[in-house]
């Protein structure tokens, strides 16, 4: 019943989970969703049949809003960021006692 | 540090508040922005609402730990005996800490055997549970019970499906201890009349051990069998070990400290020669390794739910149905999962174990290839420093599980040393005490040797700049404990240890 999506369709679809797993403040769910979106949509691009790359399509969309939801929950919930991460150096300027 | 703004369109721009014009661009098309706050203090400001009230919950002590960082170098500098002793004869601890290196200061996870994070799906899954469906999953009268049981359902057929197991043999405990437990005295108080004897092995979880051993204090017989030194036990000692009146053997699938898998699909062919209940404790191995109970001849299956990234207080127990198995529950109350197991369900944790389940299922191949990788990098490079062994056997194992020898460094210590990794030397149950393993003491691996043992666990979200820093800091510590310890000394100058007679024993 679904008709295929376009190849800009699911190029904007892409961008988007990169930029919402980008938004993960976790840093291992960052990259885990990062390196899984990546690796979906391009095992995908096998994808010829309509009805098949449609399903794909539908289903990644259902996905995107997970990971929209989770981001923003990750942001509201923030904790140290891990040794293996670097720290933005700006914004770490020493804030007075208190503060 | 993080701050994030709503925008409905272009050009609007508005501080994050909880006014229900946000609450519903949560749901519509809603573009997150992220802004780099410049001071600690623009972050606070930023995510007060107009009320006052912060929605963002940050337990990020990360400015504090700045703060008590550069007091620590600062007095480094101001006092020489500290600064002395730290530079002194090796130059391994130099980087030993990512102090003031532009670098976060949290711990590596790498403790998955002990718990796994919760995947952000599965916590998505579970948040509708807390918000809106909060009926109790047996309460039929009404609709609020139908759509939690509906949902409990659904999530009974993702366990079932994972170990290829139908929907009804599915029970869902509190966790894989009280699944261990429900079996290993309930099948035996069940059989009571007729048997009285248990098999279970040596390298088994604290659970099943206990349980076993409390079930002797009801005059059962209980066989512990030896593992050999790759951590296997042997399939003839089972078979032999097996009596007439023998009512379970209880065999786990993979070991909880050193990986290892037990040749399941053997011991079910032998337990249905012999009309015995196959027991294993499938913890850390559900979902992980392929498990088929038809195949195997499984009767009695352990699962726990926050080993596969699902919520913690939730496990579940498969029962055959077909030849049906018959155990006495430990619980009595209102008959709820076919009277086994009475109580009330948690639909919110029932529901993210079945996401759980589904995401193991369907992420199977990407996170063993995943873990594979990471796991072969870590063994690599580990293994690369001088005395140091796999504990386990090197084929029959899960590549999740990493439990590394260190000769001549202890164990403890290393770990004090490792602040900045989350790691065991064992079991998390275990762990209080300063006792060796008793896994590894079951390898037959002497007191010095267990005793310097790490075990490393890899999941679904350790990443690969996680694994070598993991490499780094292990090789140069295990470097510098060495240069302290004279026994090290000893080796190099090559004195058989073992030919030392102490004195004052």
């Amino acid at each position: 019943m679904a008709v295929a999506p376009t190849r800009l369709q699911v190029l904007a679809l892409y961008k988007q989970f990169i930029k919402n797993s980008k938004q993960f403040n976790n840093y291992n769910f960052r990259e885990y969703f990062l390196r899984r979106s990546r690796e979906s949509f391009r095992a995908n691009v096998a994808l010829q049949k309509p009805e098949e790359v449609a399903r794909a399509f539908a289903d990644a969309k259902e996905e995107l809003g997970v990971l929209k939801r989770q981001a923003i929950i990750s942001q509201m919930y923030t904790f140290d960021k891990l040794v293996v991460e670097p720290l933005d150096s700006q914004k770490h300027t020493p804030s007075p006692t208190g503060v | 540090m993080l701050r994030f703004t709503l925008a409905r369109s272009a050009g609007a721009m508005r501080p994050a508040t909880l006014s229900s014009r946000a609450v519903s661009a949560l749901g519509s098309n809603v573009s997150l922005r992220r802004q780099y706050a410049s001071s600690a203090a623009a972050v606070a400001k930023a995510v007060e609402t107009d009320e006052g009230l912060s929605i963002e919950t940050h337990t990020d002590v990360q400015a504090a730990n700045k703060e008590q960082t550069d007091i620590r170098t600062n007095s480094n500098i101001s006092s020489n005996v500290t600064a002395d002793a730290i530079s002194s004869g090796t130059t391994a601890l130099n980087h030993a800490y990512r102090e003031n290196t532009g670098f976060g200061t949290r711990p590596i996870y790498m403790d998955m055997q002990a718990t796994t994070p919760t995947d952000p799906r599965v916590l998505d899954t579970m948040l509708k549970f807390y918000t809106g469906l909060y009926g109790n999953p047996h309460s039929n009268t009404h609709s609020y019970g139908w759509e939690t049981n509906k949902a409990v359902e659904a999530a009974r057929e993702y366990v079932a499906d994972v170990i290829h197991a139908n929907s009804k043999e599915i029970i869902f405990t509190s966790g894989a201890t009280e699944s261990n437990n429900m079996v290993v005295k309930g099948v035996a108080r069940f059989y009571k009349n007729t048997k009285k004897h248990i098999i279970t092995t040596k390298t088994e979880h604290k659970c099943v051990i206990e349980a076993a051993r409390s079930m002797m204090n009801e005059g059962f017989e209980v066989t512990f069998l030896n593992v050999d030194a790759n951590g296997l036990i042997d399939l003839k000692e089972l078979e032999g070990a097996i009596r007439p009146d023998t009512c379970l053997v209880s065999v786990m699938a993979v070991n909880n400290e050193i990986g290892v898998i037990q040749p399941l699909k053997e011991i079910g062919a032998i337990c249905k020669k012999h009309k015995v209940y196959f027991h294993t404790d499938a913890a850390q191995a559900y979902g992980k390794i392929p498990i088929d109970v038809n195949e195997m001849n499984i009767d009695l299956l352990s699962v726990s739910s926050h080993k596969i990234y699902g919520p913690k207080g939730i496990g579940a127990l498969y029962v055959r149905r077909r030849p049906r198995v018959r155990l006495e529950p430990l619980l009595s109350g209102g008959g709820q999962e076919r009277g086994l197991r009475s109580g009330t369900l948690a639909p919110p944790n029932v529901a993210g174990f079945g996401e759980a389940a589904r995401i193991m299922k369907q992420e199977y191949e990407n996170d063993k290839a995943h873990i594979d990788r990471l796991s072969k990098k870590l063994i690599d490079g580990l293994l690369a420093n001088d005395h140091t062994n796999l504990n386990g056997s090197a084929l029959h194992r899960y590549p999740g599980c990493v439990n590394v020898s260190f000769a001549y460094v202890e164990g403890e210590s290393l770990l004090m040393a490792l602040r900045d990794i989350a790691l065991s030397s064992g079991s998390a149950c275990t762990s209080a005490s300063l006792e060796p393993s008793y896994v590894l003491h079951a390898l037959g691996k002497d007191d010095a040797l267990a005793h310097s043992s790490i075990r490393f666990g890899i999941g679904r979200f350790t990443t690969e700049a996680e694994v070598d820093y993991v490499i780094k800091a292990i090789s140069e510590r295990v470097k510098f404990l060495r240069e302290l310890s004279p026994l090290w000394e000893m080796v190099q100058e090559g004195i058989d240890l073992n030919s030392i007679e102490w004195s004052g024993h």
